[in-house]
């Protein structure tokens, strides 16, 4: 459960990121953020995670006070959230398996079913056979669905994407949009942010608009 | 528990890793600590020798009584005799003027000299060993031995080991200063290297932090990195003081059989060198663990 009451984000300098940003995303959702760039929809991921704080209003994950976490506190936040980011930041200094087992490194789990879990994520992205391969080798679409694979390893309960299909093809994009569905399907919450119109409609359950920091309307049943 | 354990051992490994895997740079680093490191413990090792040397002789002073070379060897053993009575002094020997002419003829070189002389020119002499130590008690038994009947001159034995002990007092002190200035030098090396290291894996500590790894997670390795780092250049040291030691001690050995001594100066003793490797890491890891908390804390990803 992710909700935000009256969320603004101003930062140096002056400029208002969002304005009063009401919404709610339940438990097992699938939503979309649209607007154009430099609406604001970064911004409002970024809160979610905690690598901004708002100015004003609240944000709630999981019941969690985000905007009031204390620093110690953020990285326990974090695991429950698989992040996938625009630029995917994979790191090219090690191999596809090597960088989904980055985040089962620091989960407490025995070795055998560390390697389990990553084998696990990487075979549900479909890139298995890649895992021995240095992700630079790897092409637009691949990249992200590692960088899906490395935010779902710990089996978060909620799943943000910034962008996820940009920069790919229609049918990667497609396929991406396959693995979030199915990742709700079995019901992890998925919030993604996208200015691919023609995705959204395809696809769009609910759809949220931001322009200039302010939502505009929630289309799609709930 | 375990789990703490593994990540720990897992921090090692990583930290193990990343230095063998800049082996020229390690080693570098290393030999830059090792030379530092050296110079104190090169020295301690030195004086630690020299202060053997020093006690050894300040706890058994001796007192060399010469008699006047007119003097009576009957009276000289009357107050041999009367010297063996007083409670300050632990043993008293007589050696004649005819054993020290004795003596010094049988030196190699100088049997000639002695003939030449005709007469002995060596004065009956006491050697006293003193029961007591002090300074002060030393000087006054001189003193009273020196104003004895028939007794030309009186010499403490003790009087260089004395200086030798407050020379090496000087030294050590010396060392300390020396040993606390490097110690700031390798905080200081260390703080560098390890900041260096922080910003090359700058991309990774960005990563580890978005996907939920604590601080303490993140700079366990950084302070492992430390640790090993002082650790290899306790090594280093180790070496160099043990070759510059044997090399030193070739020659002091000529030099020590002149004096008809067998003084080498001593190698660090194992607990020594493990003291100074667990010191060298513990600055290790303080350098980097002041490294880690004013560079880590300002990555954090945007």
């Amino acid at each position: 459960m992710i909700s935000f009451s009256a969320v603004s984000k101003r930062f140096p300098g002056g400029k208002e990121a969002l304005r009063a940003v009401t919404f709610a995303v339940p438990d097992g959702e699938l939503q979309f953020i649209t607007g154009h760039s430099g609406a604001g929809k970064s911004t409002l991921l970024k809160l979610i995670a905690a690598i901004e704080r708002p100015s004003s209003g609240t944000v709630l994950v999981n019941g969690q006070n985000v905007g009031t976490l204390k620093r110690r506190a953020i990285p326990y936040l974090r695991r429950n959230l698989g992040l996938v980011f625009q630029d995917q930041k994979l790191l090219y200094d090690r191999s596809v398996y090597d960088n989904v087992m980055l985040p089962l490194a620091f989960s407490d789990h025995p070795p055998r079913e560390a390697a389990r879990r990553a084998r696990a994520a990487l075979d549900k992205v479909g890139l298995l056979e890649r895992e021995r391969a240095n992700p630079i080798q790897l092409s637009g679409g691949e990249q992200q669905r590692l960088a899906i694979a490395r935010a779902v390893v710990n089996r978060p309960s909620i799943l943000i994407a910034d962008e996820p299909t940009a920069n790919l093809d229609v049918e990667s994009a497609a396929n991406i949009l396959e693995i979030f569905l199915a990742f709700n399907r079995v019901g992890v919450s998925v919030l993604i942010a996208t200015h691919d119109l023609a995705l959204v409609e395809r696809y769009g359950t609910r759809v949220m608009r931001l322009a200039e920091g302010r939502m505009l309307e929630a289309e799609g049943a709930a | 528990m375990s789990a703490w354990l593994r990540q720990h051992r897992r921090a090692l490994a990583a930290a193990a890793r990343k230095w063998l895997s800049q082996r020229a740079t390690a080693l570098l680093n290393a030999l830059a600590l090792g030379v530092a490191l050296a110079l104190p413990a090169g020295g301690y090792a030195l004086l630690e020798s020299l202060h053997g040397v020093s006690t050894h002789s300040a706890i058994n002073p001796q007192l060399s009584v010469f008699m006047r070379t007119d003097a009576d060897l009957a009276a000289t053993r009357r107050l041999e005799a009367q010297l063996r009575a007083d409670p300050r002094i632990h043993r008293v020997r007589l050696i004649t003027r005819a054993e020290a002419l004795a003596s010094l003829r049988g030196t190699s070189g100088l049997a000639d000299v002695v003939a030449a002389l005709g007469r002995n020119p060596l004065p009956d002499t006491l050697v006293v060993t003193a029961a007591v130590s002090t300074d002060d008690a030393l000087d006054a038994l001189a003193r009273e031995l020196g104003a004895l009947p028939g007794v030309a001159q009186t010499q403490a034995d003790a009087l260089w080991a004395r200086r030798l002990a407050a020379l090496a007092r000087v030294g050590r002190l010396m060392l300390a200063l020396v040993a606390g200035v490097l110690a700031v030098g390798l905080i200081a090396i260390t703080f560098n290297t390890i900041r260096l290291q922080i910003l090359t894996q700058r991309d990774e500590i960005e990563v580890s932090k978005l996907i939920g790894a604590t601080d303490g997670f993140i700079q366990r390795p950084f302070l492992y990195l430390g640790l090993l780092q002082g650790i290899s250049g306790a090594l280093i040291a180790l070496a160099i003081v043990w070759a510059g030691l044997a090399l030193l001690n070739q020659e002091i050995e000529i030099l020590a059989r002149t004096y008809g001594s067998a003084f080498r100066v001593g190698f660090l003793s194992l607990g020594e060198a493990m003291a100074l490797a667990l010191i060298a890491g513990g600055l290790g890891w303080l350098g980097a663990n002041m490294s880690v908390s004013k560079y880590l804390r300002d990555i954090e990803p945007k």
